[in-house]
């Protein structure tokens, strides 16, 4: 594993953020911004525990733990939202929904 | 007892509480009356204690402070809340304590079966209460205290019937003019003593005094802070600008004229002069303008009241006529005299407006004399004490009256000059002329009123007692200060008494010429036949002759109408006071600075809130992911700009 220099994992993370943000800015479908969100977290994650694991330091994965939990619980209440709105609105297309325009 | 002399202000302030507080559930008038009363009449005893005690004190040693507590001390500013018991302030008390006991007794009777009895008590106790303060003050401050607490009990008394309508207005707006010109002259005295502050580094009494004495080539700043201090006077005394409040304060229960504004609180401006006597003293100017202000108030007060039907407004206009005549006194550096006048005005002025109250109460509130006539024989007391007050107050000799007034108009030719004199014997005159018309047209002639409708009736005990005692006191009252033409050299005990108070000022005035008793006795025998004229015409003209009445006034319509119509004083000052005042806060206060420039600059402030997010609003697109894009943006430049800077 040793092998596998640093910079990869840091590069896959990254584009794995890259690909959340472009989700997050392009993609119309509410729940498909929303996996794009998770996406996000966890390239964070990947790159927490990157470090975590070259630097020899267990913060960084305890810390991971963490966002994973926050990350579970938000989910919930993400996609409890998305059906309320659903529900609402017989859509998820976010672009429908603007009612706190001015 | 001198060393109690608090109680004296701590009796009534309880009276008041207990009144003011149970009143209402004690219910009992009989209770109510003699506690209101008893809180007046244990000071006046220990006021009496006081007094002898002091008597058989060498005179060096008459000035005795009673210190309670320090009231307030800020910086070089030390205030101690503390009581002069001293030969002037003594004798303020036995007069407010002893003719406020009396007034106070006569109340039980007169204000039976009102449905705020205790009300009225508890502010009767109030007022003696500030009254007391006021003049056992031992600095310029609690003295103040007592100015604007006697201030308020009026205001309330006069508001008594607040419900009622008075004339051409209401009861309480009769009691809110009372109170705001007296506010007027109040924030005189309140320039008077700051600068008495600014001067003297202190308000105590014996301390501004002492430096007061020798403080010389001060004149324009003693100028000011008796002008100040005289303005505060003429606002408590009803003098001439601000007597307009005297007459409307008649609203007020009858008792309530008796004391607060004819007895006692009236005379507060008087004694503060006196009080303050080294300061006026020393301000020759502002003497000069204190008598001639007297004066004109009493010649002017005088010819009002010649006219008037009302029996309570002849009386009103009289008492600013007599206090008029006190100014006299004091403005021309008789300051003994002054008090004197107090003292004896006191007994036959509440002794005339107790007696006009019985009448009243026996008539069912009619006022108006020219519907009385003939009460003689109904009610005999009321009309034998009315006729000694009547006869005091006019001067017939012998009579308290006759004292203190010839011996003002005396020191007004002695020390001032001939036409003071001529004004004050005309004044008299006066006086003596409306008192008796105001004598005949109530309790001779023919019976005015419809039979069927009054029954009057003598008033009783408890109202009749009062007026008896305060009768003797109008006779024999002015014994105690006998002028030296008849008792000889030193002879005026009164004067004796007071003398050390006024020394330093008199000493400081030091102008007094020489004269002779044979001139004293001319001028004096002079004004009284004068006043015994007046009187004769009087009642001449009122009982057997009215018509002579109606000619003159037919005759002399223009001067008729002006003197019914109290010079439009009151008019005057709508037009130069209270018109431009209401119309000025109206048009520009209310329209312009309030609307205008209040108002406009919290709507521009608003306006501009308002345009601005106006253009910034237009970014609240209400798109999350154009929100997310900018999140993004920001964070972007954010780390661009972290790791530029490393």
């Amino acid at each position: 594993m040793s092998s596998i220099p640093m910079e990869l994992y840091l590069l896959i993370s990254a584009f794995m953020f890259s690909v959340g943000v472009a989700g997050v800015l392009i993609r119309r479908n509410a729940i498909v911004v929303f996996m794009c969100v998770e996406l996000m977290l966890n390239s964070a994650n990947l790159a927490l525990i990157t470090f975590s694991s070259y630097l020899g330091d267990p913060a960084g994965q305890v810390f991971v733990f963490f966002v994973m939990t926050v990350a579970a619980a938000e989910a919930a209440v993400g996609l409890a939202i998305i059906i309320a709105i659903f529900r609402n609105k017989q859509t998820v297309n976010i672009d429908e929904i603007n009612i706190f325009k001015w | 007892m001198i060393d109690l002399i608090y109680l004296t202000i701590l009796f009534p302030l309880l009276g008041f509480l207990i009144n003011g507080f149970f009143g209402k559930k004690i219910g009992n008038e009989k209770v109510i009356g003699t506690i209101g009363s008893a809180a007046v009449g244990i000071p006046f005893l220990i006021t009496v204690l006081a007094f002898f005690e002091t008597l058989n004190l060498p005179v060096d040693q008459r000035t005795n402070v009673v210190e309670l507590f320090t009231w307030m001390s800020v910086g070089s500013l030390e205030i101690s809340f503390a009581y002069l018991v001293d030969q002037l302030s003594l004798t303020m008390s036995l007069v407010v304590t002893g003719v406020g006991f009396l007034i106070h007794v006569y109340s039980i009777g007169y204000m039976h079966g009102d449905k705020g009895y205790f009300r009225f008590f508890a502010y009767m106790n109030l007022f003696i209460f500030a009254m007391m303060n006021l003049v056992l003050g031992d600095n310029f401050l609690v003295l103040f205290l007592g100015w604007e607490g006697v201030g308020l009990c009026s205001y309330l008394l006069i508001g008594f019937f607040y419900d009622q309508k008075f004339e051409k207005g209401t009861v309480p707006q009769a009691a809110k003019k009372a109170f705001i010109v007296n506010r007027i002259g109040d924030f005189g005295f309140l320039l008077g003593m700051f600068l008495i502050y600014q001067t003297f580094d202190s308000l105590n009494f014996l301390e501004v005094f002492s430096q007061a004495k020798y403080l010389t080539g001060a004149e324009v700043t003693f100028g000011f802070i008796a002008l100040f201090l005289f303005i505060g006077a003429t606002g408590k005394s009803a003098q001439i600008p601000l007597f307009v409040w005297l007459p409307d304060a008649m609203a007020g229960p009858t008792p309530v004229s008796a004391l607060i504004h004819a007895a006692t609180m009236v005379t507060a401006g008087v004694y503060m002069v006196a009080r303050a006597s080294i300061i006026f003293a020393s301000a020759p100017a502002i003497m000069t303008v204190v008598a001639v202000i007297g004066l004109l108030t009493a010649v002017f007060a005088a010819t009002i009241g010649l006219v008037q039907n009302d029996i309570k407004k002849v009386l009103a206009y009289s008492t600013v006529s007599q206090l008029g005549y006190m100014f006299l006194a004091a403005g021309v550096g008789a300051f003994g005299a002054a008090i004197f006048h107090v003292m004896t005005h006191a007994f036959f002025k509440a002794l005339l407006f107790l007696g006009a109250g019985s009448v009243i109460h026996a008539m069912h509130h009619q006022q108006d004399i020219t519907n009385y006539g003939g009460l003689k024989k109904y009610m005999p007391v009321t009309f034998f004490t009315f006729i000694i007050a009547a006869f005091a107050i006019s001067g017939f000799p012998g009579l308290s009256g006759f004292f203190s007034k010839d011996e003002i108009l005396w020191f007004s030719y002695a020390n001032g000059n001939f036409v003071y004199w001529l004004l004050g014997a005309l004044t008299a005159v006066l006086t003596a002329f409306y008192m008796f018309r105001l004598v005949s047209l109530t309790f001779f002639g023919e019976e005015r009123f419809s039979k069927d409708k009054y029954h009057p009736h003598e008033s009783p005990k408890v109202m009749t007692i009062p007026l008896i005692i305060l009768a003797v006191l109008s006779v024999i009252g002015g014994w105690i200060g006998i002028p030296e033409v008849f008792s000889g050299e030193h002879g005026n005990q009164f004067h004796n008494w007071l003398a050390p108070i006024f020394h330093d000022a008199e000493l400081k005035l030091a102008q007094y010429g020489a004269h002779s008793h044979t001139e004293e006795l001319l001028l004096m025998t002079i004004s009284v036949i004068a006043v015994l004229g007046g009187i004769f015409a009087a009642f001449k003209i009122y009982t057997q002759k009215r018509e002579i009445a109606e000619k003159v006034a037919a005759k002399f319509r223009g001067i008729y109408t002006l003197l019914w119509n109290k010079y439009y004083v009151d008019e005057i000052y709508e037009a130069a006071v209270i018109q431009p005042i209401q119309k000025s806060s109206e048009k520009i206060l209310w329209k312009i600075a309030d609307n205008k420039i209040i108002d406009g600059l919290v709507n521009a402030l608003a306006r501009i809130v308002d345009e601005i997010s106006g253009i910034i609003k237009k970014m609240q697109t209400g798109v999350a992911q154009f929100y997310a894009l900018v999140m993004m943006g920001g964070i972007a430049i954010a780390l661009f700009w972290i790791i530029l800077s490393l």
